[in-house]
């Protein structure tokens, strides 16, 4: 009994610990942001200054919206194609397909610092060069393999005589998708596309080789403001960008979950 | 509503031929069973009839046109599938109504006649349920309504019963056959199950490795096979192997078989006869052999008792042979006894050798 009970004692010590390791730096950093002193001292004050002082920061702010903009079409971008792919490959036999597959999943193993280089090298060899469109395209390039992993793990558990029974009652391509595959595949859809969104918004290694001064990110923007000299902003935008972060997941959850049911 | 002609059609898959010059004519209004072992080419026969899959040689007409390039989408037929292939994300009513809106029909016709359809398979009050909701029959018959409401010309049915247990499954082959009557539709039915094939159609096409065997009406096939696969395969039979003679064969022991169904072969041609189980009568003497010129003795090896009937396995000349006897009450003869098996020429189909 109890042993029971201290292995239980230990149980609970061991999930507390996890949590605090993983959630004490970020609970302190947004603290912070919320303190009059900005070298961490103590005792804490109350202070909504560092936020206000965020507003002001135009240079950050800038950042912000080209990450979420960025973020937002590749988002729309990778998610459309990756799934039009994805459907693809589950419907049509061709030559090469299974080479084809094999090659998907590469890129996501390769090292951002690698993929990030390789861009820079591509990007300049034709012309694009560096910019905010490159950061675009990168991003995208990066999302697509997870959002094709994501809805063709979902595809496997569609029945393909779904598609041809629609198609016996005389729906046409188009009416078979809309209606019987994409209702199907959509919980997978849309966590792909929060795969991608994530994806995109919390680039950095990547964004970094891409961006020049005047066209960068949100995490290169702030890359650049601490090595320059830490302030408190970056807490306060920090913690932003985790509750936004945690919302999304949260939701990437959800869908997963439900994308699990029958 | 219309007929459906296949004429030679063959369909390879790499070197595989899955249909190989196959032709048969399916009346308007008929039930057509597609009988045959899997892999035989039944379920590849249907998908080119369906649109699913197009034949590299041959003919399809449905109501006399030509549809062996049409798609699916575009040669109105009704299909029902094994695992039923309900839309999961949909209501009954809405599954019933998916052929009907894609269409472009009003709310209101979709509506009534997918109430229509829904009573005709006895599901009326269950629109607003869920496949997942449903028992395995009840989803049989939502898969029908579905395949039935937009007023197919042909309906077609791939192994429908498979996953049903034996007792739904007899149901369901009444309701089947009833709703088919009322709405006289041409039905093909595919099926490995031959008291299914049987018991509801009108005709039966046995297939083997991609081709026709035989075809024809239930009784037809069974009581005049034209080879010893189709005896075989559609019903139990003894199959005797021997030399024609002009009337039947001659074993190689030289006993003579007297048969007078089947094919006329020239004297001293490879034959085979085939005599079903239950025309065999059995008996522990030779006496009053009354008109029944087939006679052979064995020893009973086995017997198996149904209750209606018993099968007895009689060993004669390194051939087991079966019979079935219907249970009158009278005696029953034990493993091991000495009988004698007699049937008539009448009972013997003559088969040339394949």
């Amino acid at each position: 009994m109890v042993t029971t009970r201290i292995l239980e004692w230990l149980g609970r010590l061991y999930v507390g610990l996890l949590l605090a390791f993983l959630y004490l730096p970020i609970i302190i950093m947004a603290l912070m942001s919320f303190n009059v002193s900005p070298f961490y001292q103590l005792p804490f004050e109350w202070t909504t200054e560092w936020y206000a002082s965020l507003w002001r920061n135009e240079q950050l702010i800038a950042a912000t919206w080209n990450s979420i903009e960025i973020a937002v079409i590749t988002t729309i971008i990778s998610t459309v194609l990756g799934s039009a792919a994805s459907l693809a490959l589950f419907r049509y036999e061709f030559r090469g397909k299974k080479f084809l597959q094999a090659l998907l999943f590469p890129p996501i193993a390769i090292p951002w610092l690698i993929t990030g280089t390789a861009m820079l090298i591509f990007f300049f060899g034709v012309g694009i060069g560096r910019g905010l469109f490159a950061i675009l395209l990168g991003h995208v390039a990066l999302a697509l393999p997870y959002v094709i992993v994501v809805v063709s793990a979902r595809l496997q558990t569609f029945a393909p005589e779904l598609e041809e029974a629609a198609r016996s009652l005389g729906a046409n391509q188009w009416q078979v998708t809309n209606r019987v595959t994409l209702p199907w595949i959509m919980p997978g859809v849309i966590a792909g596309g929060l795969f991608a969104f994530a994806v995109s918004f919390d680039q950095f290694v990547v964004s970094y080789f891409l961006a020049t001064p005047g066209q960068t990110t949100l995490p290169v923007e702030i890359y650049a403001a601490i090595r320059k000299g830490f302030t408190p902003e970056i807490n306060a935008v920090s913690t932003i960008i985790i509750v936004v972060s945690m919302a999304l997941m949260l939701l990437t959850a959800r869908f997963f979950k439900f994308g699990g049911e029958k | 509503m219309a007929g459906v002609k296949v004429s030679n059609v063959s369909r390879s898959f790499g070197a595989h031929k899955a249909l190989d010059d196959v032709s048969i004519d399916f009346a308007d209004g008929g039930f057509y069973a597609l009988l045959g072992p899997s892999g035989s080419g039944k379920t590849t026969l249907l998908r080119q009839i369906a649109g699913f899959d197009f034949p590299d040689s041959g003919r399809i007409a449905i109501g006399g046109e030509s549809v062996e390039r049409v798609p699916v989408e575009k040669r109105r037929i009704g299909m029902v599938f094994q695992n039923y292939a309900l839309f999961p994300n949909m209501s009954v009513a809405d599954n019933v109504a998916f052929g009907l809106s894609v269409r472009g029909e009003s709310k209101a016709v979709i509506a009534t006649e997918v109430q229509r359809a829904l009573d005709l398979v006895q599901l009326g009050k269950l629109g607003a349920r869920r496949p997942h909701q449903l028992s395995g029959g009840q989803r049989q018959r939502v898969a029908l309504a579905r395949a039935i409401v937009t007023k197919p010309r042909v309906l077609l049915l791939d192994e429908p019963l498979g996953a049903l247990d034996k007792a739904l499954r007899v149901d369901m082959q009444i309701e089947l056959k009833r709703i088919q009557r009322e709405i006289g539709i041409t039905t093909i039915f595919v099926t490995h199950d031959q008291e299914e094939a049987l018991t509801m159609s009108d005709r039966i096409g046995i297939l083997r490795d991609g081709r026709l065997v035989q075809e024809g009406p239930p009784e037809e096939i069974y009581d005049r096979p034209k080879s010893e696969f189709a005896a075989t395969f559609l019903g139990d039979a003894n199959i005797f192997r021997g030399d024609a003679t002009g009337n039947g064969i001659r074993l190689p022991d030289g006993t003579a078989i007297a048969a007078d169904v089947g094919d006329r072969l020239a004297a001293g041609a490879k034959a085979s006869c085939a005599v079903r189980p239950e025309r065999i009568r059995i008996a522990t003497n030779a006496e009053a052999a009354d008109g029944q010129a087939n006679m052979l003795k064995g020893q009973v090896s086995k017997r198996i008792f149904a209750g209606n009937n018993s099968t007895y396995f009689v060993e004669r000349g390194g051939q087991t042979l079966k019979v079935i006897v219907q249970n009158t009450g009278a005696d029953r003869l034990a493993e091991g006894q000495e009988v004698v098996l007699r049937w008539s020429p009448q009972s013997t189909v003559l088969i040339a050798a394949s």
